[in-house]
């Protein structure tokens, strides 16, 4: 996949994800984030939460594998960067959809590298904000 | 609730973290990366990495150890309890790569208060064994006021 082309305004296929319980677990262990937020539900309440959250740079994690899939090399990305806008709730039994679109939005001058401006979804909610990746070409 | 300051502040250089194939592979799955570079040391090799690569956000864990320093600093006076992540970057020189020993440097870039919520900005670059800049991680957190 290493030789696709990029052209301005191009769509990249996108790919949902679905995060459950397990996935903040293994996320956790992972990152060696702990925070209980992402795996108590009672502990969620008494902070004031709606409930437990996945962590916000696992959405962060999982969204960028949309332009790594189409790409082809984790190393060709340069520069990522996100807003976390809205929280994931994760049901212990549903878990939680997040639906990840990507678009080309700008080729550099000199053409080697590309602007790739992500969209994640919950639940009809925008939850990452100026997510863009500056990926090598 | 957050000292401004500690603005400009920067935390001294953390241990070395010796990036490990198996950690790399643990958070590429935890991610849901099926990049092969992230989980196959051939497919590596074949794009020319001397060993498995780790995903983009990889740099967080090293970032992590940083931004612990800071939530211990007495000085800095950070409640935890009501820290939101509010966005986060990450600017690659290179692709971090397992066997890399990698050290960060903590620099506390602005303190800002808004709506009774603290900002705090924090720009950790993050350097391999050969002293060689390898990321720069920016990070905002956010200190929800007292209510």
């Amino acid at each position: 996949m290493s030789d696709q082309k990029l052209t301005l305004g191009q769509e990249l296929p996108a790919r949902e994800f679905v995060i459950t319980r397990d996935s903040l677990v293994r996320y956790a262990g992972a990152s060696g984030d702990f925070n209980p937020i992402h795996y108590r539900d009672d502990f969620a309440q008494a902070v004031g939460l709606p409930g437990v959250l996945a962590h916000g740079m696992l959405t962060m994690g999982l969204a960028v594998q949309v332009v790594v899939d189409f790409v082809g090399d984790s190393g060709k990305i340069l520069d990522y960067q996100v807003r976390f806008t809205k929280p994931v709730l994760v049901d212990s039994r549903d878990g939680a959809r997040v639906l990840v679109s990507a678009k080309v939005s700008e080729i550099a001058e000199d053409g080697k590298s590309a602007r790739i401006d992500l969209t994640a979804v919950a639940k009809e909610l925008t939850v990452l904000g100026k997510a863009q990746v500056r990926v090598k070409i | 609730m957050v000292n401004p300051q500690i603005e400009g502040k920067i935390y001294p250089r953390t241990s070395s973290y010796l990036v490990g194939r198996e950690k790399i592979r643990e958070f590429a799955k935890a991610v849901f990366s099926t990049d092969p570079a992230n989980h196959d040391l051939e497919a590596a090799k074949a794009l020319g990495y001397k060993d498995l690569i780790a995903p983009p956000t990889f740099a967080v864990v090293i970032q992590e150890r940083s931004l612990t320093t800071v939530l211990a600093d007495k000085e800095a006076a950070i409640d935890f309890s009501r820290v939101v992540h509010g966005d986060q970057r990450f600017i690659h020189e290179r692709p971090i790569v397992a066997g890399d020993e990698l050290t960060s440097e903590l620099k506390v870039a602005s303190v800002k208060t808004l709506a009774g919520n603290h900002m705090v900005s924090f720009e950790t670059t993050i350097f391999d064994q050969g002293n060689k800049l390898v990321c720069t991680a920016i990070s905002t957190l956010v200190v929800r006021g007292e209510a």
